[in-house]
Order: structure tokens, then C-alpha cells, then sequence
């Protein structure tokens, strides 16, 4: 377990990828793979993508510009949108016609852009709602209490004990409405762990949080990893991508750019396309999207840095 | 034709009926109603010589009509009898209660039919043991079994209705659509409109034009008072949608009963409502009102039209609908538009009311609360949120309503437009009009 | 003079009359639906024909006893609750308000009709159904209690049935919402994505839920006819608004709540209009007339409805902490 006071050097996974990295390329042990997922909002195309496998045991960081299909991609791979084509499966099991909360119980658990701590619910009772398989989740065996006593206690102890780790036990007794925004990113995430998930989806999880926390956070997904867990996660923030991804994947309207170790990944052109390419003949300063200027220079920051 | 005016009042009665029981049914008191049997126990109900009647005369163009077949039915009761060849019939029955009685149209010479579909007449005694009914046939050109033409006449109510929907529909939509609420007070603007209308022109005298005037511009006044007395502080508030939806039911309760408290709880007419339907079109036989109804509803409207598709405030309005934080932070002032568009809706909801106390006819403290629920589904078909969804879910609303009642009985057209609206639902959740909404 | 005794004491009997415990039921099958799991019902007066009218034509059209009867009435709220489910709670929140107000109609005008007289009694509605019931009585013949609250046999008998069931529903709902189904469900009330991605049958529980509070809505249904006939013009919309206005009164995510809230209720509203009815006879009030000062209590459901829900959503039993976040 990491230390936030001191905080590490993460510790690389390498050797992912089958022959050349590049998009849609081979994985030695892929624990997802999607061809061709094509979804449309009306004439517009959303996402795209031909082939692409995530790497098992890894973190893995979806990247790219605002717009460029990302969360639909989620949305589509946790059954939270239904694509218009395409097959993808999750550890050899097909997803196509599985339902979200089905998704969920094959061991893929995600989290959301805004969080979803469920307010009026206390922490505790957030992080015992994440547990599997509950016998008492039985309208018929709710009602004596005989049947589900004692899994119930045994929940608890490990909502106390993951509680504990995230650093959220002294709230343990609060509404979750009354948690900071970090410290609702941290309960979300932590609330993902009470199912033992084989893959986490962090969608934006450094969004909106307190940089006191952002270590936290960041040591706390390197957590996941040295547990044997395989991470897929969509940030904007790219210091930290670049800090803890194993393997980078960048989507651009709606398909995959480029894929690779997040050092090379950033000097691929079509990368910096990608980000640059509608904007190479205006002035940023006159941009009239805010995030996107944001995004341009966090790209131009970390190109100059890798040069 | 005189004699249409006393058939309706038995269908007017009948919700005034109900209305009563309503307000009775309500009070505290935990009496059982025990309305049967209540004083009538020595009749016996097998005795071939009756106490009760029910006789009337059928005629067409002051000829009698002999052979026409008419039952009696209700109290567990059946009978059956003919015209003599005056005309006249007699049916006796056993208490002194509620009947139905129907007149066989198969039974009538070609060519003639029982007026408005009033084949059927719930008809109750008064004071004495006797009680007329008449039927009152029809015209020479409506046919009997033109069921084309039969058709043709529920489809110009049903537009009439559907237009008259739909003003008040635009308005619902325009507010769900910048606000997000679900505004069950809509109703009462409704009944407003008609209210204010009878009080300028009923009981203050005023030409009928500048009654509808004055009711149209205070049915504005009430748009802009709720929503700078009302929506806008909660607004501020940020009470979120479902608690507001709630504080519009408890203010349509409220301003309901504020109605029936000044106005009472009697059905008025207003002036010109009664006009004989002397407009020949074909089969279809309209009064001017009907006429001068429909054409407003569809000048309002294209009216509407302009206003939102060519007009700056229009053209914001709209952007609002679409994306409220996106039209605030394009300089768009939401609040402004919002201001605008419960002024419009008060309007629209006002001039709906006075068409709908023509249509049905009469004023009454709750007639908005009866349309309320085929505004919703008016608005539900077309999409939530969109105004021209909204015109379109209204007219079909209507139309189907109306011609509805070929097959069903008229006391169950409501029903028909409801299930329509679950049906949709069901194979189109997002309206015939609506977009799909994106997830995530 | 105004007769101060006789207002108190017709409003003290509102506290156990078989009407306030119909609508204690109603009330919290509705904070099943509304307060713990999030779903905007507007049709519970629907269920509660739904078990008027079950029990009643089970027992008159077809001789049925009163335990099949009263099966016959939860049978068809559950078809009820699966025909208004199955399309709308995959959809957004309105949707579900606005189809469950036009079945909880459509229901009305079916019982209302001419066309289904023979069986529905159309506007008249039915009665003579009670007969099981009072077969069932085991209290002797004669007048018991104190002060206000004497009543005959008939009238203890349905009181008991009825607060029984009260307590027994009450009961059932503390132990269900204090267990996982319950965290379940009051999870979806918060962010029903955010259970889904927890891999919890949304949908399902939400029928689930459907179905419990429709049921509850059914007995209420039932208990509500004991001391009166079944007449259609009962189950209009305004049936189910004062239903809320008990709900938000009492605390909609609560269990006393809605029991609490439907005494005071009907308490404060027989005073009021027992006060006014007085009031007015004694010339008190020159300028309003007997029916006026009736209407003036529906007035004043409608404006304690909008106060509660700007000023007090929580209820008068809602958690004070709760109050913060509550908007």
C-alpha cells in the first residue's frame, strides 16, 4: 500500500502489446475487446471505433479531445447506451444485450463524470450498497432479518476496513450530501471496491477534486492495480496520465487516433492533430470554449516537455 | 331546433351531478350513501300496471312518426315499446328513479337521425309521476347511414376541440420546456380566461369583443403575477422540479376552490353560446361561434408560429428550451424570456379557456380541470417541451376524442385519448415530435 | 352561541375514524413510492378503487367471501401496477406521473360509465357489500366507549380491522426499509445510474416498489368503504393530492409520517370546518354563506400543500439533518 505523504514513483507495466503499438493493435492478454462499435445521435456520429483491446492488469488512460466520443464509449462498453453495431466482449463474455447492472455483476464497475454519491444515503450506507450477491436485497427475505444478519455484519466490516483506507471513516456516520467534492470522488471509488471488480471505469476522476487530494486519489487507483485489478480511465488531466498510465488510447471524433505507452504516444502526430488540428489556423485566445483552450495548452505544455 | 337547448342540459346535468357528489363525497362526514330504496318501498315492481312514466312524442318536421322503436333500461329494469300513429309513446317503470332511454335509429325513415347523437338520454323524474322525453331528430341532409358523412361531422368538432387544445397546450409545453415544470395550475388558467370573460361580459355588460379582450389581457396579467409572485422566488430558491411540480398541484387546489368560493358552483353560459348551428356545409351543420372559434384558434397560432420561428424573443425562447445554461451563457436572459413565456401562456391559457366555454358549452369553477389531463396528454404525444409537438398531440387529441365516439359511448371519449397517450408512451416514449434523449 | 364541545369532539373523532386510517394507508403506500424509492405517483386513487371496487363486485357480482374478495382487489392492483410499470419506469420520472394520473382516470370513468351499470352501478356506485364484514364481528351487539369516541358494534369492528392493518403495514414497511432491499431502494431515489453501475436490478425494484405501495393503496381502498358505499365521483384526482398533502405533512421518507400526518389531517380539518360551519351560523361571518365556508378547507389543503413543500419538505417527522440537503 502506498504512502500519500511521500508520494512514489509508480511502477510501470510494459510489454502489453503484440508487434507494433498503434490503433486498434494486439494485446498479449486482452480483458476487453470491441469491433467495430459504431453509435449515432441522430445524423451525428458518436463513436466509432474499428478494433481496440485493453490490456489486462494495466491502467489504462482514454484520452482526447472534448467531443471526441469517450464517455459514449463508456457509456456503450458498461451497457449504459446501446450502440447501433458492432460486438464487444469483457473477458471472453459477449456484452452485446447485457443490461448495466448485469455488466456490473461480470466484475466491471464504473464511476461517473459527475459523481454519483447517493446524498441522502449515509457513507456507510453508500459503501454496503456496493456489495455483491446480498441476500437481504430480497423483497421477501428482507423482512426477517434472520436471513441477511449476518452477511450484513460481515459487509460492514469491510465497508469499515476500505473506509478506513480511503480515509473517510470519521464520516462513516454522515450523509454523503455533506462530503467535499474529492472525498465524494474517493467514496465513489472506494464504493466500486465493496464488489471485488475485475475492472474499474474511472470517467474523469480528478475532475472537480482539490489538489490537496489528487495524490490521494492517483495512489489510490495504483492501489487498484498492485490488487491485481485491471483500470481503464478517461482524464483531461494529462500530468497525471502521463504519471500513472501503463498505455494511452486516444479517441478522436468518435474513433481511435493512436494507442500506445504514454510517452510515445504523445509525440505521435496524429496526436497532436488530434488536439491541435481544428485550431491550428485561429487564435486560442479568442476560443470561445474554455475547456478546449485548457486542453491545447495542457497538449503544447506536455510536448514541449517531452522534447 | 329550438328544443337542442333542453336536450344538453341533461348531459350538463350529469356533471353537475357528479360534481356534487365530488364536493359531498369529500366532506368529512362518513355517512353511507344510501340513495336506493330510500322512500319508495311498497311499490311492486312485478305489477304489469306501473306508477312511473316515462311518455313523449316523436315527430320529424311536425309529421309523427309511427313505428319507432323505444327502450327503457336501468334499476335492473328493461322495456321496450313503439310510436302509435300520433306519434306518442308511454313506458312505465317501476320507481322513481334514474332511466335510459334509447331511441332505435334503425327504426326512423332514411334519411332521418336522432340531433347531436342523443339517441340515448339519461332522464330522472321530478316531482310528478310523469316525465317527458323527447328526441330531437335531425335535419334532411344529415343521413343515417352515412357513416362518411357521421364521420366527417366528429371530424370537425374533433379539430375544433383539437385547435382549441392546443392553445392551451403551447402554452403548458412553452413552460415545461424553459422551466422544466410540470404546471398542474394550467387548468386554472384555463378556467380563468372563461371566468373573467363571463364577469365582463355577463355580469358587467360589456360587448362581447371587448369582454374576450379584457379576459384575454387579465389571463397575461395572472401568467406574469404567478411567475413574479410565485415561480421566480422559487426559482431563486432552487427548489428542484418534482417539489415545484407539487406547489402547482396544491396551487391549482387552492385556486380552484377560490373559484367555486367567488363564483359558486352553478354551469353559466356565455352570451352567444346558444346560437342555432345555421351554417350549412354538406352534413355539417356549424354555428357562427363554431366558426369564429376555429378561426381564431388558427390565427393565434400561426401568430405563435412567427412569434417563435421569425422573432428575436422567439428565436431565444426556443434556444432556452433547448439548453438553458448554454442560451444564458450566450447572453440570452433567461429570466426575461421565462417572463415572457408565462406571459404568453396565461394568454393562450385564457383565450383556450373562453373557446372551451363555447365548446362545451357553459363556465364552470372546475371546467379547466377537466381538460387539464388531455392537455398533458396533448403535450406527452407531441414530445415533451416542443411547441409544434404540442399542437400536433392536441389535435390528434381532439380528433381522436371526438370521432371516437362512433364507437364508444360518449360518457367514455376521455377514456379512448388517455389510453392513447399510455399506448404511445409505450412505442414512443420521446413523443411523435420529440428527439431521443442522450444518456450519459 | 357556538357549540365549542360538539367541534371538538367531531374533530377529535377524526383522530380514529376508519377514513383517517384509509388514508394512513394510502398515505404510506404513497411514501413507499414517493419517499423512499422516487417515484412520482399520481394515480393512488386508482389503486384505491382499484380495491373499493375489487372487493365490492367480488362480494356482490359473484358471491365471493371477504378473503377472496379482498384477493381479488390486491390481484388487480397488481396488474395495475405492472400495466403502468412495464412502460414508463424505464423513462424519465414525469412520465410515470403523468401516465399513472390518466390510468387512475381512465379507471374512474370506467367505473363512472352507463355502459358497465350492471356491475359498476355507474355514478351511483355500489353498496350491500359489507355483509362479510359484519359476519366477522366478534364484539356483541350494543354501544361502546367514552365521550366521542361511542360507537356501536359495526363501527368498533371496522376501526380495529382497519388501524390493524394500519400498524401491520407500518410494521412491514419499518422492517423492509431498514434492510438492503430498503437501501436499495432509497438508493434509487438518490441517482438510480449510480445503482445500476452497482449491479442492481433498477427496474425491478422500482416495480417492486410499484406494486408494495399499490397494494398498500388497495387495502387503503377497502378499509376507506367500510363505513361508506363505493361511488365513483370518490376517486377523482383531488383523492390522490390530499393524499401528498398527508405525505408531505407527515415526512415523505418516513414511516409515522404519513400515519401522524393523515390524524392531524383530518383532525385540524374537521375543526376547521366544523369551526367555520359554526361560525357562519352565528352571523360571525355576514359576508360568506354555509357552502362557501366548505369550500374554504380545500382552499387551505391547497396553500398548506405549496407551504410545506417550500418551507418544511422534510415533514414534521423528516430527519432535521436531512433539511440541509433536501431542496
Amino acid at each position: 500500500m502506498s504512502d500519500n505523504a511521500t508520494p512514489t514513483t509508480p511502477v510501470k507495466t510494459t510489454g502489453l502489446h503484440v508487434g507494433e503499438a498503434g490503433p486498434g493493435c494486439k494485446k498479449v492478454d486482452p480483458i476487453i475487446i470491441a469491433d467495430g462499435v459504431k453509435r449515432t445521435f441522430g445524423g451525428l456520429t458518436a463513436v466509432d471505433v474499428a478494433h481496440v483491446e485493453i490490456p489486462r492488469g494495466a491502467i489504462t488512460a482514454l484520452i482526447g479531445p472534448n467531443g471526441a466520443g469517450k464517455t459514449t464509449f463508456f457509456n456503450l462498453l458498461t451497457g449504459f447506451d446501446k450502440p447501433d453495431e458492432g460486438k464487444w466482449e469483457f473477458d471472453g463474455r459477449s456484452l452485446a444485450h447485457v443490461p448495466a447492472y448485469r455488466v456490473a455483476r461480470m466484475g466491471l464497475i464504473r464511476t461517473f463524470q459527475l459523481t454519483k454519491a447517493l446524498g441522502l444515503l449515509t457513507v456507510l450506507d453508500n459503501m454496503k450498497l456496493g456489495a455483491k450477491g446480498q441476500s437481504g436485497e430480497n423483497l421477501f427475505r428482507s423482512v426477517f432479518p434472520f436471513f441477511w444478519r449476518s452477511q450484513e455484519d460481515e459487509i460492514e466490516a469491510k465497508a469499515k476496513e476500505i473506509l478506513a483506507r480511503f480515509k473517510l471513516d470519521a464520516k462513516q456516520e454522515d450523509y454523503a450530501a455533506s462530503l467535499s467534492g474529492g472525498q465524494r470522488k474517493l467514496l465513489e471509488m472506494a464504493r466500486a471496491l465493496m464488489s471485488d471488480p475485475t475492472l474499474v471505469m474511472l470517467d474523469e476522476p480528478m475532475a472537480g477534486v482539490n489538489p490537496a487530494l489528487t495524490q490521494s486519489l492517483l495512489d489510490h487507483i495504483l492501489d487498484l492495480k498492485s490488487q491485481g485489478m485491471t483500470v481503464l480511465f478517461v482524464e483531461h488531466d494529462m500530468h497525471m496520465v502521463r504519471h500513472i498510465a501503463d498505455w494511452v488510447i486516444v479517441m478522436a471524433e468518435g474513433k481511435i487516433v493512436a494507442e500506445g505507452d504514454p510517452h510515445e504516444v504523445m509525440r505521435d502526430p496524429a496526436v497532436i492533430d488530434a488536439y491541435l488540428g481544428a485550431h491550428h489556423d485561429t487564435d486560442l485566445g479568442d476560443d470561445d470554449d474554455p475547456e478546449s483552450v485548457e486542453h491545447i495548452h495542457a497538449m503544447k505544455e506536455l510536448i514541449d516537455d517531452e522534447q | 331546433m329550438e328544443s337542442t337547448q333542453s336536450v344538453r342540459p341533461h348531459s350538463r346535468g350529469r356533471w353537475l351531478i357528479l360534481l356534487g357528489l365530488l364536493v359531498s363525497a369529500l366532506t368529512l362526514s362518513g355517512i353511507a350513501a344510501s340513495p336506493a330504496m330510500a322512500d319508495e318501498g311498497g311499490t311492486d315492481s312485478q305489477a304489469e300496471e306501473f306508477e312511473y312514466f316515462f311518455s313523449g312524442n316523436v315527430k320529424y318536421n311536425d309529421e309523427p312518426l309511427e313505428g319507432v322503436s323505444i327502450a327503457v333500461s336501468g334499476n335492473g329494469f328493461e322495456a321496450e315499446t313503439e310510436t302509435d300513429e300520433n306519434g306518442q309513446w308511454t313506458l312505465g317503470v317501476p320507481e322513481k328513479e334514474a332511466y335510459e332511454l334509447t331511441l332505435d335509429e334503425d327504426t326512423l325513415p332514411e334519411g332521418v337521425i336522432v340531433e347531436d347523437g342523443q339517441s340515448t338520454i339519461d332522464a330522472e323524474f321530478g316531482l310528478t309521476k310523469r316525465k317527458s322525453v323527447n328526441f330531437f331528430l335531425g335535419e334532411g341532409q344529415r343521413v343515417t347511414t352515412d357513416y362518411g358523412a357521421q364521420v366527417l361531422i366528429r371530424v370537425v368538432n374533433g379539430l375544433n376541440f383539437g385547435l382549441l387544445l392546443a392553445l392551451a397546450a403551447i402554452g403548458l409545453s412553452l413552460i415545461f420546456g424553459t422551466t422544466g415544470l410540470s404546471n398542474f395550475a394550467h387548468a386554472e388558467m384555463i378556467t380563468f380566461g372563461a371566468l373573467m370573460m363571463l364577469t365582463f361580459s355577463n355580469m358587467l355588460g360589456l360587448p362581447v369583443w371587448l369582454a374576450i379582450l379584457i379576459a384575454i389581457a387579465l389571463s397575461a396579467g395572472l401568467g406574469w403575477t404567478l411567475d413574479a409572485g410565485l415561480w421566480k422566488p422559487l426559482r431563486k430558491r432552487g427548489v428542484g422540479l418534482i417539489p415545484l411540480m407539487i406547489v402547482s398541484i396544491g396551487l391549482s387546489l387552492a385556486l380552484r376552490y377560490t373559484f367555486q368560493f367567488f363564483y359558486g358552483g352553478s354551469t353559466r353560459q356565455l352570451p352567444g353560446a346558444t346560437l342555432p348551428r345555421e351554417i350549412v356545409l354538406g352534413p355539417i351543420l356549424l354555428s357562427w361561434i363554431d366558426v369564429a372559434s376555429m378561426a381564431t384558434s388558427v390565427i393565434v397560432l400561426l401568430a405563435v408560429a412567427y412569434f417563435l420561428l421569425r422573432t428575436r424573443i422567439g428565436k431565444a425562447t426556443r434556444a432556452v428550451s433547448d439548453n438553458s445554461p448554454l442560451a444564458a451563457a450566450s447572453g440570452i436572459d433567461v429570466d426575461r424570456v421565462i417572463r415572457i413565456v408565462w406571459v404568453l401562456g396565461g394568454a393562450l391559457a385564457g383565450l383556450s379557456g373562453i373557446l372551451w366555454a363555447y365548446f362545451r358549452p357553459g363556465v364552470s369553477w372546475d371546467m379547466g380541470f377537466q381538460i387539464l389531463l388531455l392537455v398533458f396528454a396533448a403535450v406527452t404525444l407531441g414530445g415533451l417541451g416542443t411547441a409544434f409537438g404540442a399542437l400536433v398531440g392536441s389535435l390528434i387529441v381532439g380528433l381522436f376524442i371526438e370521432v371516437s365516439t362512433l364507437w364508444l359511448p360518449s360518457d367514455m371519449k376521455y377514456v379512448g385519448a388517455l389510453l392513447v397517450l399510455i399506448l404511445v408512451l409505450l412505442f414512443r416514449p420521446q413523443g411523435i415530435l420529440g428527439r431521443r434523449e442522450r444518456i450519459g | 352561541m357556538i357549540d365549542w364541545i360538539q367541534i371538538f369532539s367531531n374533530a377529535a373523532q377524526e383522530l380514529i375514524s376508519p377514513t383517517t386510517a384509509a388514508y394512513a394507508l394510502a398515505a404510506l403506500g404513497l411514501a413507499i413510492h414517493f419517499g423512499y424509492t422516487g417515484l412520482l405517483n399520481f394515480g393512488q386513487a386508482g389503486f384505491m378503487a382499484l380495491g373499493a371496487y375489487g372487493f365490492a363486485i367480488s362480494t356482490l357480482t359473484f358471491g365471493f367471501p371477504v378473503w377472496a374478495s379482498v384477493l381479488v382487489g390486491i390481484g388487480a392492483s397488481i396488474v395495475f401496477a405492472l400495466i403502468l410499470g412495464i412502460p414508463t419506469l424505464r423513462l424519465r420520472a414525469d412520465y410515470l406521473a403523468i401516465v399513472t394520473i390518466a390510468a387512475a382516470e381512465i379507471l374512474r370513468l370506467i367505473f363512472t360509465t352507463n355502459t358497465f351499470d350492471d356491475v359498476t352501478g355507474s355514478a351511483s356506485g355500489l353498496q350491500g357489500y359489507k355483509g362479510g364484514i359484519a359476519a366477522m364481528n366478534p364484539i356483541p351487539d350494543g354501544t361502546y366507549g367514552f365521550g366521542p369516541f361511542t360507537y356501536n358494534a359495526y363501527d368498533w369492528w371496522i376501526r380495529i380491522l382497519g388501524w390493524t392493518v394500519v400498524i401491520l403495514a407500518a410494521l412491514f414497511t419499518w422492517s423492509i426499509m431498514r434492510s438492503p432491499w430498503g437501501r436499495v431502494i432509497k438508493g434509487i431515489r438518490e441517482d438510480e445510474d449510480a445503482v445500476r453501475a452497482l449491479g442492481k436490478n433498477v427496474y425491478s425494484y422500482k416495480m417492486q416498489s410499484l406494486i408494495l405501495g399499490g397494494v398498500f393503496g388497495t387495502l387503503a381502498g377497502m378499509i376507506f368503504i367500510m363505513p361508506r358505499a363505493v361511488v365513483p365521483a370518490n376517486y377523482q384526482t383531488s383523492l390522490t393530492f390530499f393524499i401528498y398533502a398527508i405525505l408531505l405533512l407527515g415526512g415523505a421518507a418516513t414511516i409515522l409520517g404519513p400515519i401522524v400526518g393523515s390524524m392531524i389531517f383530518w383532525v385540524l380539518l374537521s375543526f376547521f370546518s366544523g369551526f367555520m360551519a359554526r361560525a357562519v351560523e352565528a352571523g360571525w361571518l355576514p359576508f360568506m354563506t354555509q357552502v362557501q365556508a366548505g369550500q374554504l378547507r380545500f382552499i387551505l389543503v391547497g396553500v398548506a400543500i405549496m407551504l410545506l413543500v417550500v418551507f418544511r419538505p422534510q415533514g414534521i417527522f423528516g430527519n432535521k439533518k436531512e433539511l440541509s440537503f433536501v431542496r
